[in-house]
């Protein structure tokens, strides 16, 4: 754990703030920039300054190893599962429109709002998990 | 005007490169190169492509730099003096003047700054404008071509996203193993 004083006290002032943009920033990626890639990116960093600051075991209670692994796969199965739905609504893989039979464009905005949270999901729980590689070897 | 910030920001990139290069600690040469991603960002968003400015700040200036001091802290702060044997220099030196010069000749074939009938921007991408907004309902073109007409290279990326993280976590990965 970090002995400053401010770094311990403006970080944890900053954490709720950083994971609320990224949360943002995962929504809005389609009126404004970003998306799934780079909520994931500022979903991790945020955990890895907690990492940093608090040490990587307090890190782990609150993002367990078993959850940051599984978002890894997760986010991949979710955006390849809206490929096999929307082949089974009828349409092409990945043809969002197929997913709401009464409107195309709510189909295709489904779609996207989906995969990108996929791509969110895969990021944050990679480079999580890339930190925490890094960070086992910290510990001796 | 614009050209104009982008000449001063592009002269501020040369400087940067001249110092990482002559740079031996490997802690600065870190710091500095997330300052390079943070410019060339503002770079692109004077070009107006804001998503890529947003992932150049994210990735290059945020978690790049963040794993290559999680890496620093675990080997070492100093880069070890290059060899100082002439003709290695020589090599070196020849190595990268051809490919800068072959580089720089390149250039000279790309289309223009900003022109509209360059070739990239006649093929699909006038479709996109067009019938983008209407056909997803989605404002930001850059998000309906990527997560819906380019879907497929996109789940492609994440695959690719995903095989970089478990070839990392197969390789290093020590969690809930003891240590012989």
């Amino acid at each position: 754990m970090s002995e400053h004083l401010i770094v311990r006290i403006v970080s944890k002032m900053l954490i709720p703030f950083i994971l609320l943009f990224a949360l943002y920033v995962q929504m809005h990626g389609d009126y404004g920039p970003g998306g799934g890639f780079q909520a994931g990116v500022i979903f991790a960093t945020a955990f890895i300054i907690y990492a940093i600051v608090f040490g990587v075991k307090r890190t782990i209670r609150v993002l367990p190893l078993t959850v940051v692994t599984a978002m890894v796969s997760l986010g991949l199965i979710l955006y390849a599962m809206v490929g096999f739905v929307s082949l089974a609504a009828g349409g092409t893989f990945l043809d969002y429109g197929a997913l709401d039979s009464h409107d195309p464009v709510h189909g295709q905005h489904l779609g996207i709002i989906i995969i990108e949270l996929g791509v969110g999901i895969t990021v944050a729980g990679v480079l999580t998990a890339v930190f925490y590689t890094f960070a086992e070897r910290w510990q001796k | 005007m614009e050209r104009l910030h982008v000449i001063v920001l592009v002269i501020l990139l040369i400087a940067l490169a001249v110092t990482l290069v002559r740079l031996r600690s490997l802690l600065a040469i870190a710091i500095l190169t997330g300052v390079y991603s943070l410019i060339m960002a503002v770079v692109y968003t004077l070009l107006d492509a804001v998503d890529v400015a947003f992932t150049e700040a994210v990735v290059g200036a945020g978690i790049t730099l963040t794993l290559m001091l999680a890496a620093i802290s675990l080997t070492t702060r100093r880069e070890t003096k290059p060899g100082k044997r002439k003709g290695q220099r020589i090599v070196g030196a020849a190595t990268a003047i051809v490919a800068g010069v072959a580089l720089i000749y390149a250039t000279t074939d790309m289309p223009g700054l900003g022109i509209q009938d360059a070739p990239i921007h006649r093929h699909v991408a006038p479709y996109y404008i067009e019938t983008g907004p209407t056909e997803t309902g989605v404002p930001n073109i850059v998000t309906a071509s990527l997560a819906s007409y380019r879907g497929f290279d996109t789940l492609g990326e994440v695959t690719v996203i995903f095989t970089a993280g478990i070839s990392v976590m197969a390789l290093l990965w020590r969690w809930g193993k003891d240590d012989r």
